[in-house]
């Protein structure tokens, strides 16, 4: 123990001067969720929307006003031809184009099924998506209304009216929903590949033939180097969810000591990833890019972190088995957005013991052969 | 009981011999030059004295411990040194030193013994604070040998320690390295500097995976002794190498710096053919002179021997 802590504090003065070691842990996280953390959105709002009214009436000017006071749209143009349409949308300057044919209004009146036409912009089929979702809810609120004055009875109401409460993220901000996969994404890929490069690193100095010509067994060694590397990924992890917190109202509903635990569980998983990783390869150069590997790609795509794992091939869903990320980002979720407790946890956070004990493992029986 | 023991020590990688039934003893104090060309087998020696590689076959006592058997203790009784100075260059002096203390173990009290030491034999004083990367080669090369003997080792493996350092340090190093020699430390050196090599005690020449040939200094060169080595100096060296080579009392010929050095035949001292043969040439030679071979020639001699053998 002794020594494992001789080596953890040789291993914390070298982190502390090695400037892009510390980058790596402390700065780049913090850099990449300020970038992620704004540029991942996917809310939509005051998209430009171009009106075509041809019938200039009372019910044609209560559509438009839904459609301004939604906030979804700002109306930026009132083209006169389908042609003026066209140049519009080829230019960008409009994504959505509402037509209010003639004969709404009357049709309408006279009780038959009236048609307004929403021309969208596919090329982001994201957007389009959402926009289509906008459009239909405002044109639908609009004609419960004016369905309600044509009948001409106040005690009339809707047979059945749904009443939506989303729990846990009212606004439906997408932030909070990536916010926890940022965290993820960012601990492990600077936990991975800041593990892997300290111990290649001294096998390309000697300094590793040095220390195993002393009497220090590879455990001992490799656990006093992980050490500083644990608590300072650990404080890098709790200041970027503090960092949530003040810039995006992350809220953490749950208990500090459970999401300390989940952190951990997830922390050692990582450490342990790119112990492996130094334990395969003998440059920087290519632990940076195993590392990066390993970490960027699966926990990006297969973690559920941006793609619903649930609407993946089977057989990708299976290989999301294996990833860790997809354990945490559950378990993370639960706890701040939820405020779930243990037991709901639980089983997230036995299958990221479960992988830590794996590529802990692999990691020693790897370092055992090279005593050779 | 003799510091070191080696008993047909051989080790394969896969169908390679790296070291061939190797066979010596080390006594204790004594300073121990393991001589050869890259790839010789030295390093694949050490490494198994050291407790790092197992042997294939053979045995090896260090410090009475069967290295195949214990090899962790004998890492505790060892210290170690290598030709890259491992020390970790972001670190100060101290930390280096308070580092290493640790990975042996050492309690503060010992350490701050040590490390008093350490400063004082590397001439640190007043530099503990100093970045490692900013000592200059020769501070560097005396912090890591204080590293190495932190604990006090009976035996100290230097692994080409002296690459890449100026000669003044070079010469202070090996003070230290008598020193120790001295206090009774058993010093075992591996180098392909020859003029070093006349610091050691006794000198074993390695030569694919086998030890070529053992003892003294002037022991080795004594073999030389039924021969005369002539060196001769002239405006034009390879001419008069090709020149002398095939003379019938020249049993060979081979550069050396500037000049040349020509073996006479076993008996033969009389230089008369040789400068007759350079005069008809228009060679003149600037200077003949009888000399006392040195290692460099013992060492080219064993290797053309061992090849010539293993034809």
């Amino acid at each position: 123990m002794r020594k494992a802590l001789a080596v953890g504090r040789k291993e914390f003065w070298q982190i502390v001067r090695d400037r892009r070691t510390l980058m790596i842990l402390l700065f780049v996280p913090a850099f990449f969720l300020m970038l992620y953390g704004y540029a991942l959105n996917w809310d939509i709002r005051h998209v430009r929307l171009a009106v075509m009214d041809r019938e200039h009436t009372a019910e044609s000017r209560e559509l438009l006003s839904s459609f301004v006071n939604s906030t979804y749209f700002d109306i930026v143009a009132s083209p006169g031809s389908m042609a003026e349409i066209e140049g519009l949308m080829n230019r960008g300057d409009t994504r959505v184009a509402l037509v209010i044919p003639e004969g709404m209004t009357r049709d309408m009146r006279a009780g038959r099924v009236a048609y307004v036409q929403v021309l969208i912009n596919g090329d982001n089929a994201n957007t389009a998506t959402a926009i289509f979702g906008y459009a239909q809810a405002v044109v639908r609120g609009v004609s419960a209304a004016l369905q309600l004055q044509l009948v001409g009875g106040r005690d009339f109401a809707p047979p059945i009216s749904v009443q939506p409460r989303i729990w846990y993220n009212p606004e439906l901000q997408s932030t909070l929903f990536l916010v926890p996969g940022l965290i993820g994404f960012i601990v492990m890929i600077s936990c991975v590949v800041s593990t892997s490069l300290s111990i290649v690193r001294e096998k390309e100095r000697g300094t590793w033939e040095q220390v195993r010509m002393s009497p220090i067994g590879t455990p001992t060694y490799v656990i006093g180097k992980t050490i500083p590397y644990f608590l300072i990924s650990l404080a890098s992890a709790f200041l970027i969810i503090g960092a949530s917190m003040a810039l995006f109202d992350l809220p953490v509903r749950g208990s500090w000591l459970l999401l300390l635990f989940a952190v951990s569980a997830f922390l050692i998983g990582a450490l342990g990833t790119g112990l492996l990783v130094s334990t395969l390869v003998d440059t920087q150069v290519l632990a940076f890019l195993i590392g990066l590997l390993l970490s960027l790609l699966p926990t990006f795509v297969l973690s559920g972190f941006i793609f619903p794992i649930a609407s993946m091939p089977v057989p990708i869903q299976y290989i999301t088995y294996v990833v860790p990320a997809r354990y945490f980002l559950v378990a993370l979720r639960g706890i701040v957005l939820k405020g779930v407790g243990f037991g709901v946890v639980a089983p997230e956070l036995l299958a990221l013991g479960l992988y830590s004990f794996i590529v802990l493992g692999l990691a020693s029986v790897r370092l055992a052969k090279e005593r050779g | 009981m003799p510091a070191v023991t080696v008993r047909d020590l051989t080790r394969r990688f896969g169908a390679f011999l790296a070291v061939d039934r190797v066979s010596f003893e080390v006594e204790t104090g004594e300073i121990f030059g393991f001589l050869g060309s890259n790839g010789a087998g030295k390093s694949t020696t050490i490494r198994m004295l050291c407790g790092l590689l197992k042997p294939s076959s053979g045995s090896a006592l260090v410090g009475g411990i069967d290295v195949g058997r214990d090899p962790e203790a004998v890492k505790r009784r060892i210290g170690y040194m290598s030709q890259r100075f491992s020390l970790y260059e972001l670190l100060t002096v101290e930390e280096n030193i308070t580092f290493f203390g640790g990975l042996y173990g050492l309690d503060d009290r010992a350490l701050a013994d040590r490390r008093a030491f350490v400063l004082d034999m590397a001439g640190l004083k007043g530099r503990e604070r100093t970045l490692t990367r900013d000592l200059a080669g020769g501070w560097r090369q005396r912090l890591a040998l204080g590293c190495a003997i932190l604990h006090e080792p009976a035996i100290l493996f230097l692994d080409e320690p002296t690459g890449g350092v100026d000669p003044v340090s070079r010469r202070q190093f090996w003070q230290l390295i008598n020193q120790l020699s001295s206090k009774g430390v058993t010093v075992f050196v591996t180098t392909h500097y020859l003029d070093e090599a006349e610091h050691c005690h006794r000198l074993a020449l390695m030569h694919t995976g086998r030890i070529a040939a053992l003892g003294t200094v002037s022991e080795l060169k004594g073999t030389f002794n039924a021969r005369a080595v002539v060196e001769v100096r002239t405006a034009s060296p390879m001419a008069a190498l090709r020149a002398l080579d095939d003379l019938p009392t020249v049993e060979k010929t081979s550069p050396f710096g500037t000049a040349l050095h020509v073996w006479l035949r076993p008996g033969v001292r009389d230089t008369e053919p040789l400068q007759r043969r350079l005069e008809e040439l228009g060679l003149a030679a600037e200077s003949f002179e009888f000399v006392q071979p040195s290692l460099e020639d013992v060492f080219m001699d064993v290797v053309a021997r061992e090849e010539r053998a293993a034809v």
